[in-house]
């Protein structure tokens, strides 16, 4: 029962939990710097409560490991120990460890593995090296004994601070087995007896490979409401580390069943600001007025007071479209929570490969949607990665270049328009126009470099094939998977732009949509249909002439527009449209564009903007080519999203086919 | 929860609908909405049994005409032909028939397999036939309508847009 009733606070500590081991790894990082005192309080509560919650939760082996991890924060925090980097980066790892617990638990896996062992003997090592513990203590930490006496005699008083002795003694039972004789040499006379105290005390006898810290754990929020003390059995003592791994995993095994029945329901959850909530709130409020008002005319209808049905319905379409906008806010977060990986991520690059760089990261508020952020963290990562590790120089040959010897990376998030703009920016080498182009010349990609600007030679690094691990050294490397992070960020709907200049870095540019729940679209007209084409796929619409088309041999069309020949597609044919226009001249078409090329849609005409909140045709249907979607239009009917990308895909598989 | 519908044996509800003069029962816990028809929107590329999609309040929502489904000629839409909707394995969708009848509790020995032949339609999308008085009932197998076909569809268009990617 109580395991049960505890799965289900499971998935909040684990997200407190994670939020924790965030804010460690930000104030370590911060305190490898050189920082105060104060983040050492800060890293210590954050680890205190893993800890504790840890133990509450059924994660004995957890809490012993985050209990050495305290011990040694402990240290740091009485002065008793300086903080310096092989501290810093032992509690690094120990963060990176405790995550990958954390992994482990959110799957039912046992929690302890060899790393975590070893970084559990180090941690314990460190603490006994300098701390004058009492010995009995310090060798019953380490080593593991065939059981355990017990004397636990709760205070008087302990009742009242919520604790339960038996809850207690129901944690110990999952440690070995236990044998609990009662003492009742305290129990009063009936008519003395206040109910409300705690008058027995208990021998424990407790037979398995427990430690001493993980019955410890157990009574840690008890400490100083009882007396307690823990005693190795008389038939001591089977030093054996390796045996903490079999006991600890043992009562694990147990929560699996329960676990997975908590894990199942995956669909992910959202923190909220409570003033969103409220806002909301308030909103809901103020539309139930406007509906009451509106309510009214029912009634009571009266050509004298049109002007205050009209005011009402303004107000109504006011109310209704901050409704939306609020409601999409919820979705949104800070870009905080990506950035916050860069510091670590950068000091460990950095020190692997001996470079200095300072990491400006600037617009952490900036919000946006958690399914684009969920995506765009991976191509970030990429990016920053890659110029650390060739667009940014070593010192002495940036002191050589006369740029300070520390590089600097800067991360950049703000609003432009309806778009989220991410920069990141380096102060590197920068590009190497001759390189890319003996590269590009060398793989096929272009025929000469003649007349190409040097934006154009920037853009081949994004070339599907252009990179190759050869190419990294000889190119300033930048290109390494660089179609992957370009296909990423279109597939959230949005774009990457690079700028660069030899000698003075390289700038990433990342274009993003707010969100992918809504866009803005043109509705066009195709026979009896209407199909919503997004608008930032369209570059122009133009209404050719019968003589501007060219038939190529196998049935294709092409039209001139600007220096180009674009295919056209009929979108009628490619969706089998009943009722549309055949003769190019009496319809329109549209230029669209997507990352693998322009193609001209022809369609009847343009019904008009709007905005379209994108529905999944997968949840109930299947995914259709040439079909991102669909969405309701204003009477109510379907109306279908053009998936400009899927459709260019579907020209040139017709062209070569 | 059956049972409590019936006098000890086990019995299920089910939705008897008209198609080209036989009936047809579905589930009743499947049956989430019963809607007059109304046009719906067009899907390329779709099977001629899938009409569309329409929007339930705000889910866009397939639809398939039974009659087309199991190979029947395509009657004009009337003021009686309805759209039942379905939820099967938390996907909903939508089937259009000539005319909903009735709410008939189907105790679980009174349905008998079907025979090999004699109805117009595929027996794969039965799972059993009952018979009231003179009346013969043909019980659907809602899971297999919009599946199992459907569904390897479904996984051959996504293993080629993976596959276009990866060459991408």
């Amino acid at each position: 029962m109580s395991t049960v009733s505890l799965a289900q606070f499971h998935q909040v500590f684990f997200e407190e939990s994670l939020e924790g081991l965030d804010v460690m790894e930000a104030a370590l990082l911060a305190l490898d710097q050189g920082g105060d005192a104060e983040l050492v309080h800060r890293i210590f509560r954050a680890a205190h409560s893993i800890k504790g919650g840890a133990a509450t939760f059924g994660f004995p082996d957890m809490a012993a490991f985050t209990h050495e991890a305290e011990s040694l924060l402990d240290e740091l925090r009485d002065g008793r120990r300086a903080t310096d980097k092989p501290i810093v980066e032992l509690l690094l790892r120990t963060v990176d460890c405790l995550r990958g617990m954390f992994d482990r638990a959110q799957t039912g896996q046992p929690l302890a593995d060899a790393q975590s062992d070893e970084l559990r003997q180090q941690l314990a090592a460190t603490v006994g090296r300098t701390v004058v513990a009492p010995a009995g203590k310090a060798a019953g930490k380490s080593a593991a004994t065939s059981g355990w006496v017990i004397q636990f005699r709760p205070h008087p008083g302990m009742l009242a601070g919520g604790n339960d002795p038996l809850r207690l003694l129901r944690e110990l039972g999952e440690l070995g087995q236990l044998t609990v004789e009662a003492q009742l040499d305290r129990l009063p006379a009936l008519d003395a007896l206040d109910p409300s105290e705690c008058h027995l005390a208990w021998r424990i006898e407790l037979v398995g490979a427990a430690t001493h810290e993980a019955i410890a754990a157990v009574f840690e929020w008890v400490e100083g409401e009882c007396d307690l003390s823990i005693e190795p059995m008389a038939q001591v003592v089977t030093p054996q580390p390796a045996s903490v791994v079999e006991a600890v995993a043992a009562p694990v095994v147990q929560n699996v069943a329960a676990k997975a029945a908590a894990g199942s329901n995956d669909s992910g959850s959202v923190r909220v600001g409570i003033d969103k909530i409220d806002g909301l709130i308030d909103l809901v409020g103020e539309l139930v007025i406007t509906q009451a008002m509106l309510d009214q005319f029912r009634e009571d209808f009266d050509p004298s007071r049109i002007a205050l049905l009209q005011q009402g319905l303004a107000q109504l379409a006011r109310h209704t479209r901050t409704l939306q906008e609020n409601v999409m806010g919820i979705r949104m977060l800070p870009i905080g929570s990506v950035f916050n990986r860069f510091p670590r991520l950068v000091r460990d690059l950095t020190q692997k490969l001996g470079k200095q760089v300072k990491l400006d990261m600037i617009g952490e508020h900036t919000e946006l949607d958690k399914t684009v952020l969920e995506k765009i963290g991976d191509p970030l990562v990429h990016l920053v990665r890659n110029a650390i590790d060739h667009g940014l120089e070593m010192p002495d040959k940036r002191r050589a270049a006369g740029k300070n010897e520390t590089g600097t990376l800067r991360l950049e998030a703000f609003h432009r328009g309806g778009s989220i703009v991410v920069e990141i920016v380096d102060d590197g080498a920068g590009l190497n126009r001759d390189a890319i182009v003996a590269k590009a010349l060398q793989k096929g990609l272009i025929q000469s470099a003649e007349g190409l600007s040097d934006d154009t030679v920037n853009e081949l690094i994004f070339q599907p094939g252009f990179s190759t691990a050869a190419t990294t050294t000889d190119l300033s490397g930048r290109g390494v998977g660089m179609d992957v992070v370009r296909r990423n960020v279109t597939d959230l709907g949005g774009s990457v732009a690079i700028k660069s200049r030899l000698g003075f870095g390289t700038t990433f540019t990342i274009t993003l949509p707010l969100t992918l729940a809504i866009i803005d679209g043109l509705s066009a007209a195709v026979g009896e249909e209407c199909y919503i084409v997004p608008l930032v796929s369209i570059v122009e619409s133009v209404q050719l002439r019968a003589d501007a088309v060219r038939s190529v041999v196998g049935g294709g069309e092409l039209f001139r527009f600007r220096n180009e020949y674009l295919p056209i597609v009929r979108l009628h044919e490619q969706f089998g449209c009943p009722g549309a226009k055949q003769k190019i001249e009496d319809g329109l078409v549209i230029v669209v564009e997507a990352d693998t090329g322009r193609v001209g849609l022809f369609i009847d005409g343009l019904i008009g903007q709007q905005q379209a909140v994108v529905k999944s045709l997968e949840a109930n249907y299947r995914r259709v080519e040439g079909i991102s979607g669909a969405t309701i239009l204003a009477d109510g009917s379907v109306a279908l999203i053009i998936d400009v990308a899927g459709l260019v895909r579907m020209q040139s598989r017709r062209k070569a086919a | 929860m059956s049972q409590s519908f019936s006098d000890g044996n086990a019995a299920t509800q089910y939705l008897t609908v008209n198609l080209a003069d036989e009936e047809y029962g579905i589930d009743i816990l499947a049956v989430r909405e019963i809607r007059g028809w109304t046009s719906v929107t067009r899907i390329p590329q779709a099977p001629g049994y899938v009409l569309g999609v329409l929007n339930l309040r705000g889910a866009i929502v397939p639809v398939l005409d039974l009659r087309l489904r199991f190979g029947l000629s395509r009657e004009e839409y009337t003021g009686t032909t309805v759209t039942v909707i379905i939820t099967v394995a938390g996907r909903l969708f939508g089937i259009v028939v000539d005319a909903v009848s009735d709410v008939l509790d189907v105790e679980e020995n009174n349905v008998r397999p079907v025979p090999d032949m004699g109805t117009a339609v595929d027996t794969e999308y039965l799972k059993g036939l009952t018979s009231i008085g003179e009346r013969m009932v043909l019980l659907l197998d809602a899971d297999k309508l919009l599946q199992p076909q459907d569904a390897q569809m479904l996984d051959a268009a996504l293993n080629a847009v993976g596959d276009e990617k990866a060459v991408a």
